[in-house]
């Protein structure tokens, strides 16, 4: 989100899920939405199915690869070279959008420097897909009449992360594709809220609504509001609380409803990490990988069972409502908190979420001041919506951007921290599939996802397959620096070089073989590239032991 | 190609130029609009069984038959008929009547009256319409020797002897799912609706969205989790947002009225911003909500096992922990971790919690992305 709120002045969605039918070029990077984000996948289909064309760029054969007009099968980590290779095209053959650059951008001619020198030819060795398809793929983005760029985490979670994403925006400000209906720039959010935790500014640096801590002026009108003096020094971000945790500066932590063990990288500094702390607490449906070390632990309500909003990936805040009773003893989130803040000697007292979201949308007004539960009964509205009367934005920077003019702006093309060498010849990319979702704690509880894929896997091409002596079906180790887990071997279409898993698998998790190297700038983790191997599981009937694994959790 | 009404607020309007009349009013239409969706712009109601605002029209159950004046057929299907200047539309005449009620007699020739003990009972167009139409059985009656498919998978449950063949499941998988799973074998009373070479599901390109599930207009496609456990009229619907990935589709969590439980989830054509549509997740995967592993009471952990604990034993050791915490290490000596998962609503008070409460902005979660 970093990366486009410093090139555009916010970092979400720029379109609607309803404009996507419509966009008559789609540009997908990284992402697969038919897998991880099923119903956006559907409005693809629906594009694909109205004649639109496709450029995928992915080094996994995805559904939309095989379908696409240009199928860029690149190598992990190299996205940011692709980018520059087809703005190169674009600015030699005079495909740019010269009334949008001089009327909407700044710093253009920094963008037309470095570009410069990343030809095609040169990019086609770095990111191993022909010159001449980098072309083509660059005249079709380019003189789209209507073209929508959609990313997720195959863009983010690499230490260049930030940087590709400044570069994509580069290219939809190149071409003038952003701020119209079906045209724009759209990292599709991953989880239900994961857009509604950063609003909230769950985060080290910023309050909810985009509002820094070191803004004096932001930090008194919290203060005046919450009748507290609140903190000035600098908050860690998650990766750097489990290195204090480490090294003995942070003595406890409160983890609600996540499982940092299993969705945080090189599982083992973590569980470290944790077991130095002296007091944990977890706040969870279920118990999971992490909560086994806490001291406590909460039960927590799930979302069946309370009321509240999340907000979509297209910036749309939704009412949640409590459809069954909460199970057990347990208890919403939201209530705990309180109860917990009560007791510490800090008066939080709502009867109702609503009155929560009253609070927090007076004090982001420029955001949330126009959303409340009852506007939202039936449907949604998409901030920013700052009074009653304004009935939300359906796409964003329509006729300037959220900062004023568009910045131009070109990082260096950093390579992913880890490399590979003959030990370790392969790049493991980890993601999502259709049928599970993350750490799995609710999706391999449920008998009929559990049906369709109740173990883990390795996607392999047929070339390093047959490299290993591996068939499909094989059971196999998948090897890192740091660790080795069991899955069954896939043998797709995946590019020659690398390997992918799923995530979802406590017995096999990916996170036990990725690599602690952080973005430096939104410290995401780099989950898509670590050097890896696979090697046969010869002597062990290994049908039967994953079986046993996997009864532990269903 | 007609275009479909797509139900979603983004999609353009369609510029309105043509006039006809329909029961006697005037009403303005776009050039690619059907006479059904002009009837309904009105308000009008017509009948329809194999019409689905998210597919191509497919003209083949016949009940959604109007009278057209001085057209070359009087009868048209609104679902397919395009709107022409100057037409002049009956929909509620003895002669439409008559051809509605021989339509839905034919359809009734092979489909089981078991309305009595079949799951769908309450929310079946097909039974909605024959007691319309006033229709106790068909002459042409024919019980149908199928019934029940075999099929191992645990959602999707497929039930030949009450297919209509209205072709709903067949199109939804192929317009908008574009798994093309399902198709119609054989031909005329031997026709069947099912995956290709008589394979089940799990053998199959089929995503188990359940789109053909939620298109079924009789109890042909069921949610197999769901039979037996209550019908349309002892559900309460709650409208609410799935709780797994970022798209945010709106659904209806159908929880039974006397025992609280969760039954199946639905969605409704015209959402925003799924359309009715879901995945396997959204559809299938809500059984972790009654699931046994729930934690149900706190656990505060004594000798390396957890332990069951009152909720004020368990919130006041967290507090007391904290506050000892924070007064011997500072507030900097704790960090909090909020989630993607949870509520804007707690994740606001947990980020409210560390700064106000804890008095540090150690506060983070997974998504900084």
């Amino acid at each position: 989100m970093a990366g486009l709120a410093a090139s555009f002045g916010s970092g979400s969605m720029t379109n609607s899920i309803g404009e996507i039918p419509y966009a008559d070029v789609l540009f997908l990077l990284g992402a697969n939405p038919t897998d991880a984000h099923p119903i956006i996948g559907l409005h693809m289909r629906a594009a694909l199915r109205r004649g639109a064309k496709f450029i995928v760029a992915d080094p996994r054969k995805i559904w939309f690869a095989e379908r696409a007009d240009y199928f860029l099968q690149l190598r992990p980590g190299t996205d940011c070279m692709l980018l520059n290779a087809m703005m190169n095209v674009i600015i030699s053959e005079g495909l740019e959008n010269k009334e949008f650059i001089n009327a909407r951008t700044e710093n253009y001619e920094v963008l037309k420097e470095y570009c410069k020198d990343i030809t095609p030819e040169r990019a086609e060795k770095i990111i191993g897909v022909p010159a001449e398809h980098i072309r083509k793929a660059a005249r079709l983005y380019a003189t789209a009449d209507k073209a929508a760029i959609f990313y997720t985490l195959g863009i983010t979670e690499h230490v260049c992360g930030t940087e590709t994403v400044r570069t994509i925006a580069n290219l939809a400000m190149l071409t003038g594709h952003i701020g119209k209906p079906s045209s724009g720039v759209n990292p599709l959010r991953g989880q239900n809220n994961v857009q509604g935790a950063s609003d909230m500014g769950t985060m080290p640096d910023r309050f909810h609504g985009y509002q820094f801590v070191d803004d004096q002026a932001a930090r008194e009108r919290f203060e005046k509001a919450w009748g507290v003096k609140l903190p000035t020094t600098k908050g860690l971000m998650s990766p750097e609380m489990f290195d204090a945790a480490n090294n003995g500066r942070l003595k406890a932590m409160m983890v609600m409803g996540e499982d940092p063990v299993m969705s945080q990288p090189n599982q083992e500094h973590i569980i470290n990490g944790l077991k130095r702390l002296e007091f944990i607490v977890a706040i969870d449906i279920f118990m999971n990988e992490t909560s086994k070390y806490a001291h406590v632990i909460l039960p927590a309500a799930s979302c069946a069972e309370k009321d509240g909003t999340f907000t979509n990936s297209e910036r749309r805040v939704q009412r949640v409502r409590k459809a069954v009773e909460p199970i057990g003893t347990s208890r919403a989130d939201w209530q705990i908190l309180c109860e917990l803040a009560t007791r510490m000697g800090y008066q939080m007292k709502y009867n109702h979420p609503s009155e929560v979201w009253d609070e927090l949308a007076v004090l982001a007004s420029k955001f949330f001041g126009g959303i409340n539960y009852e506007r939202i009964d039936r449907v949604g509205i998409q901030w920013p919506c700052p009074d009653k009367n304004h009935p939300g934005t359906q796409y964003l920077h329509k006729d300037t951007f959220s900062r004023g003019r568009g910045l131009f702006y070109s990082p260096p093309c950093r390579p992913p921290a880890e490399k590979t060498d003959s030990e370790f010849p392969l790049i493991l990319s980890t993601g999502r599939t259709l049928y599970q979702y993350n750490a799995g704690t609710m999706s391999r509880r449920s008998s009929g996802c559990s049906q369709i894929e109740s173990e883990c896997f390795v996607e392999i091409s047929p070339f390093d397959a047959e490299m290993n002596g591996i068939k499909d079906g094989d059971m196999v180790r998948v090897i890192s620096r740091r660790g080795e887990v069991q899955a069954r071997a896939k043998v797709v279409g995946i590019k020659e070089g690398v390997i992918w898993m799923p995530m979802h698998f406590a017995e096999a998790a990916a996170n036990r073989l990725t690599v602690s190297a952080y973005d430096n700038i939104t410290m995401t983790p780099e989950y898509k590239v670590c050097a890896a191997k696979v090697e046969k599981d010869g002597e062990k009937k290994s049908k039967k032991k994953t079986a046993t694994a996997t009864t532990g959790i269903a | 190609m007609i275009k479909k009404t797509t139900g979603l607020e983004t999609a353009p309007e369609p510029i309105k130029k043509i006039r006809l009349t329909i029961d006697g009013r005037e009403v303005e239409a776009g050039p690619d609009q059907t006479i059904l969706q002009a009837a309904n712009s009105l308000g009008i109601r017509i009948p329809t069984l194999c019409h689905d605002p998210r597919l191509e029209p497919f003209s083949a159950c016949r009940v959604c038959m109007v009278e057209v004046e001085n057209a070359r057929k009087p009868l048209a299907t609104a679902c397919s008929a395009l709107v022409q200047d100057g037409m002049v539309v009956k929909t509620d005449t003895p002669k439409v009547y008559e051809a509605r009620r021989f339509a839905l007699e034919l359809i009734l020739s092979d489909h089981p009256l078991d309305c009595m003990t079949c799951d769908k009972c309450g929310s079946c167009v097909l039974q909605d319409l024959a007691y319309e139409y006033n229709l106790k059985g068909s002459r042409f009656f024919k019980e149908p020797d199928r019934g029940i498919v075999p099929d191992p998978n645990t959602m999707i449950l497929r039930d030949d002897s009450k297919c209509i063949l209205c072709g709903r499941c067949v199109r939804i998988c192929d317009e908008v799912e574009q798994a093309h799973a399902l198709d119609f074998i054989n031909r005329g009373f031997q026709t069947v609706v099912g995956p290709a070479y008589g394979q089940t599901l799990l053998g199959t390109s089929c995503e188990f969205c359940g789109q053909c599930v939620s298109t079924c207009p009789v109890g042909a496609l069921r949610e197999k989790q769901a039979e037996g456990k209550g019908r349309n009229w002892q559900l309460d619907k709650v409208q609410t947002v799935c709780g797994y990935c970022g798209v945010g589709c709106n659904l209806f969590l159908n929880v039974h009225k006397k025992t609280g439980k969760l039954v199946k989830v639905t969605s409704q054509v015209g959402t925003v911003p799924n359309d009715g549509n879901l995945c396997i997740k959204g559809r299938f995967g809500y059984d972790f909500v009654h699931h046994p592993d729930r934690l149900t009471d706190p656990l505060i952990k004594k000798n390396g096992r957890f332990e069951k604990a009152t909720w004020d034993e368990a919130l006041d050791l967290v507090a007391g922990k904290f506050s000892e915490i924070k007064s011997k290490h500072g507030p900097q000596g704790i960090a909090c971790i909020g989630s993607a998962r949870c509520t804007n609503e707690e994740n606001y008070l947990m980020m409210k919690f560390a700064r106000a409460v804890v008095g540090t902005n150690s506060v983070d979660m997974c998504a900084r992305t």
